[in-house]
């Protein structure tokens, strides 16, 4: 276990890379869904999540959910220090069991949209927005 | 261990994001279905500039940026164009005067934009602001606006607002001339530790990357411009102050004379280009 | 907060019964995270808009829980079903206990 002082450093940069590209839900993440779910299985369609591939400043990211028949649609930012986002209660007069927002995203991350569908299952999707930070502030 | 280490950062270098290439788009900025003269052939004193087309910052942002501007209900900088018409008719002042009890509808000031910043009678270079406030002061008797303020870019996007469309078409000869040439030599002056001038980023390489900020070439005709990053509107000074203070100098202050020459001569390279304020930029 | 709060809103103005219909809402709010510290570091306290609502003739269109990650100026847009003429009820609800209001009326 002889590192030299190249590879620490370069060891150091991947881990930090890790740390800031995280692509898998962490767990406070997988406790709201559970609440949300109360840990029923989520079937991998039912749910569409659009959101840009690139975010050019992850203050205001523009996101759509849309869930044929849906009752509810829950939004996670599993990278946010809290990962809530929003929850779509549709009604009975919701002519589409879609919505759109913006949502701040503190960084690149995956966001993940759950879906509580007409026949009482529930339905996952999720997409990985790169935020960019730019050269320039304010 | 070596082996497996260099493995480890090559692994998280492919998968790291890649850098895109620039340029601006070729997309075509409708607002409510209106066209914007948003590329157009540079003004003529912009030939020994090497660049012969003047093109909207619009065109250097991603697409989910592009149609926050493309419909004036998405666009959240009409929120603030809104509450600017609320205070249009809103009495303030010892005078008892509101903008509405001279100036009537807001629309009698269609195209004013297009012809700002420019010198008045006095011989000195205004720009909105300054008549906003002169306004405010002199015959509403009421108390000066903040440069950057809510209320004060609020009512210049009102007033911008007026000429969504319209060509800019600001004067640099007669009195405006020895202005516009101060604001020239400032547009190529270098500033600050990193030495950079106007002209480096804006002139020399809009279309690239510094870091991860795609470059434009700095029109002001969007302004003031609904930033994402701030989530509000933002005025040209403050603009102008974020790009100096980067290169690491003391910049000037907004509102400060240095400024409106520079407003007027960025201004002037943006002549032909459609006023679309407000803008949404990244 | 409730200062200069100032809400937006999409609706046509008539529609045929039974049809779907697009929505928009946007209202100018600064929706304080609760995560960023002001210059002396001390955290700058939350205050969001919680909870959004549209209701037409008294039933439910969509109940939105709204948190920290939703965006300065909150911004929706979201279909409904009108069934008859009447009027749509929009209601932002902040954490100050303010409540925000906006009605449009839609003629079949």
């Amino acid at each position: 276990m002889d590192f030299t002082r190249r590879e620490t450093v370069a060891l150091g940069g991947a881990a930090v890379l890790t740390f800031v590209l995280p692509f898998r839900a962490n767990a406070a993440t997988e406790d709201l869904i559970n609440e949300f779910t109360g840990g029923a299985e989520l079937a991998d369609s039912g749910v569409e999540l659009d959101a840009p591939e690139i975010a050019e400043n992850g203050n205001t990211v523009p996101i759509s959910v849309s869930a044929p028949g849906a009752s509810a649609i829950m939004v996670l930012a599993a990278g946010n220090p809290t990962p809530p986002v929003a929850t779509f209660n549709f009604g009975p007069l919701a002519a589409s069991q879609t919505a759109s927002t913006r949502i701040r995203l503190a960084g690149t991350q995956d966001v993940i949209a759950i879906a509580k569908l007409e026949d009482g299952s529930f339905a996952r999707s999720a997409k990985n927005v790169k935020v960019t930070i730019g050269g320039c502030g304010g | 261990m070596k082996f497996k280490a260099m493995t480890a950062v090559v692994a998280l270098a492919i998968s790291a994001p890649l850098v895109f290439a620039g340029g601006a788009d070729d997309d075509t900025l409708a607002i409510d279905g209106e066209e914007m003269i948003s590329k157009t052939a540079a003004p003529a004193h912009m030939e020994e500039t090497g660049i012969d087309t003047i093109i909207s910052g619009w065109h250097f942002r991603e697409d989910d940026t592009q149609s926050m501007q493309t419909d004036s209900f998405d666009n959240p900088g009409m929120i603030f164009v809104d509450q600017a018409m609320d205070m249009w008719s809103t009495v303030e002042g010892e005078a008892g005067e509101s903008c509405a009890s001279c100036h009537g509808d807001v629309s009698t000031f269609e195209g004013l934009t297009t012809k700002m910043p420019k010198v008045n009678e006095d011989g000195e270079l205004v720009v909105m602001e300054d008549i906003i406030n002169n306004c405010r002061t002199e015959r509403m008797q009421a108390d000066a606006w903040k440069w950057s303020g809510n209320d004060m870019q609020s009512m210049v996007a009102l007033i911008g607002n007026q000429s969504l469309g319209m060509p800019m078409d600001v004067a640099i000869d007669g009195p405006a001339a020895e202005y516009w040439k101060q604001g020239k030599e400032m547009y190529y002056t270098r500033y600050g530790q990193l030495e950079l001038s106007c002209a480096n980023c804006h002139e020399q390489n809009y279309g690239n990357y510094i870091r991860a900020d795609h470059l434009s070439q700095g029109q002001i005709n969007g302004f003031p411009t609904y930033r994402l990053k701030q989530a509000k509107l933002i005025s040209k000074h403050n603009r102008f102050r974020g790009c100096i203070r980067d290169t690491r100098a003391e910049t000037f202050a907004e509102g400060s004379d240095e400024f409106r020459a520079l407003e007027l001569y960025v201004a002037s390279r943006g002549n032909g280009l459609s006023v679309e304020t407000p803008a949404v930029r990244q | 907060m409730a200062s200069g709060v100032k809400p937006r809103v999409k609706v046509p103005s008539s529609a045929s019964a039974g049809d779907a219909i697009t929505i928009k809402t946007l209202i100018s709010h600064p929706m304080e995270s609760g995560q960023r510290k002001d210059g002396d570091g001390n955290t700058i306290p939350r205050s969001i808009i919680n909870r959004f609502t549209c209701e037409f003739n008294g039933e439910s269109v969509i109940d939105v829980k709204m948190e920290p990650a939703i965006s300065t100026n909150p911004y929706f847009e979201f279909e409904a079903t009108v069934p008859e003429a009447g009027e749509f009820v929009f209601t932002w609800y902040d954490d100050d206990g303010s409540v925000y209001n906006e009605n449009k009326a839609i003629s079949v």
